[in-house]
């Protein structure tokens, strides 16, 4: 199995080590909930190390790009970010990503785990002979970690990283944290104020280690994947592999503003425009139960006047903030309005369940820079 | 982990006798394995049950788990404080995390259950398997 940098540190923080995507990864350390509440409430730190981060570079980058993902990057200006789908021929996604503008013409693009390999290969098979691109692998010599919650301004500050006082949402800018250079971005899975980092994979142990001394007078506690779920699922945040793939496009998966069909031509373009015009066949959508029950990735969605199967469920779990069960998943579109009832069959039970508008977590007013 | 005075499922419940009255839990192994449990459906008082039925589940943050009965007989009574705290079976799991409890249809069931011993042996030759 593949391990992130930071192996060992997981090990002594007492992580629970699971396989995600052929990597060991800490899926808890003190306990899920704990985490998640952590992050809500003050600050939790990830290793998102296992994803991939891909560098494409040279004067065709902006080209290549526009060709190979779906939003309109020529608006993403230089220490800005973006949230993007690369998709195939058909409008299926192949994987969603985020696109960092690092200069002119030079990005970083973030991307799932679970499809790096697929995602480089399909990538290089795009860029054919184009000499003026240049794509380069950098997950293995650049570490991630992502800090996220309330306190991670204030934590982040207290270690000397100025330069991001005042940083916006889906911003990025160099900096230091303790003496360390990194690129920090406004980014994160867990709808709080947070940040990623992105560092020297030989300098990712010292930021680990001085981000969990530091942080201790910020309630910071590491957090692993469990967490990371739930806090994307309240959300209403995609996970890709259970909420979209391959079959599913941006139209369906609710994702139309990351499509830019102005732009001019990209992989997936026709058929996405097709499906747009006449209008996509399901909807992804968010409900609520109505008792207390736990849906799961998978339980089938019935019709509630005639218990026939008009769906899947395709993430659930019990969020700990509305104490009900949450999930995710596609229904045909004329189900898809807001306070539409469903049922969720769970264990041979139809269970009553509301099509509600995400997020499910609504965030509390506070300080946002 | 493993106290002496209770009999052990190979499924992770656990029994603790009393007179002909069985109070069932889950196993702290079980509690470790599934995590932060969130939600707990448990029998209705007055249920028949039979030793190996499923009479309910456990949800964690991670997954779901089906509670067995180890002892056949009733319902007598379910622990409703886990009804709003089931992470007491995370913190408490052979105390306050009890389940339920089952007046016994069967006495001679519960000696075929594992001792402290056994389980122990048993949880060990699972870790290796």
């Amino acid at each position: 199995m593949l391990r992130t940098t930071l192996i060992t540190r997981h090990q002594i923080c007492g992580a629970k080590l699971v396989d995600f995507a052929g990597w060991e990864m800490p899926i808890q350390y003190s306990g899920v909930v704990d985490e998640y509440h952590t992050v809500r409430s003050h600050v939790g730190l990830f290793d998102v190390s296992h994803m991939g981060r891909i560098r494409i570079a040279g004067p065709g980058a902006i080209s290549f790009l526009q060709r190979v993902t779906t939003n309109d990057v020529s608006k993403v200006a230089v220490s800005h970010a973006q949230y993007s789908m690369v998709c195939n021929e058909k409008g299926g996604i192949k994987d969603d990503i985020f696109v960092y503008r690092l200069s002119s013409d030079e990005f970083l693009l973030c991307v799932n785990a679970s499809n790096r390999e697929k995602i480089i290969l399909w990538l290089q098979s795009q860029l054919a002979q184009d000499a003026t691109v240049r794509l380069e692998d950098r997950s293995v010599e650049l570490a991630q970690v992502a800090v996220q919650g309330p306190k991670s301004r204030d934590l982040l500050l207290s270690l000397g990283a100025t330069a991001l006082e005042g940083l916006k949402l889906h911003r990025t800018c160099d900096g230091t944290i303790g003496g360390l250079s990194c690129l920090l971005a406004r980014t994160g899975y867990s709808g709080e104020l947070g940040y990623e980092i992105y560092i020297d994979a030989d300098k990712v142990g010292r930021l680990w280690d001085l981000l969990i001394d530091k942080g201790q007078a910020y309630g910071l506690k590491p957090a692993g994947l469990g967490a990371r779920d739930l806090l994307r699922l309240e959300m209403g945040y995609l996970l890709y592999g259970n909420d979209m793939g391959e079959d599913t496009t941006p139209l369906e998966a609710n994702a139309d503003w990351t499509v830019s069909f102005q732009k001019g031509e990209f992989v997936g373009c026709q058929a996405l425009l097709a499906q747009k015009q006449s209008g996509p066949t399901r909807r992804f959508v968010a409900f609520e139960l109505v008792e207390k029950a736990v849906p799961r990735h998978g339980f089938r969605i019935l019709d509630p006047a005639t218990a026939q199967p008009i769906g899947e469920v395709t993430s659930g779990n019990l969020s700990p903030l509305l104490q009900k069960g949450i999930g995710l998943g596609y229904v045909p579109a004329r189900y898809a309005e807001p306070g539409t009832s469903i049922l969720i069959e769970i264990r041979g039970k139809s269970l009553p369940a509301l099509i509600v508008k995400p997020p499910f977590y609504k965030k509390p007013v506070r300080r946002e820079g | 982990m493993i106290p002496n005075d209770l009999r052990y499922h190979q499924e992770h419940e656990w029994v603790r006798m009393n007179g002909t009255q069985a109070t069932v839990g889950i196993s702290h192994f079980a509690q470790d394995a599934l995590g932060d449990i969130v939600f707990i459906d448990m029998p209705k008082p007055g249920a028949a049950v039979k030793a190996g039925q499923q009479i309910g589940e456990v949800e964690s943050t991670k997954t779901t788990s089906t509670i067995y009965t180890p002892v056949s007989g009733t319902v007598a009574k379910v622990n409703a404080d886990l009804k709003d705290h089931p992470e007491v079976v995370n913190s408490d799991p052979y105390g306050k995390g009890w389940m339920v409890t089952i007046d016994l249809s069967s006495a001679g069931e519960v000696d075929k259950l594992m001792t402290a011993a056994q389980y122990e042996a048993f949880l060990s030759s699972q870790k290796k398997g």
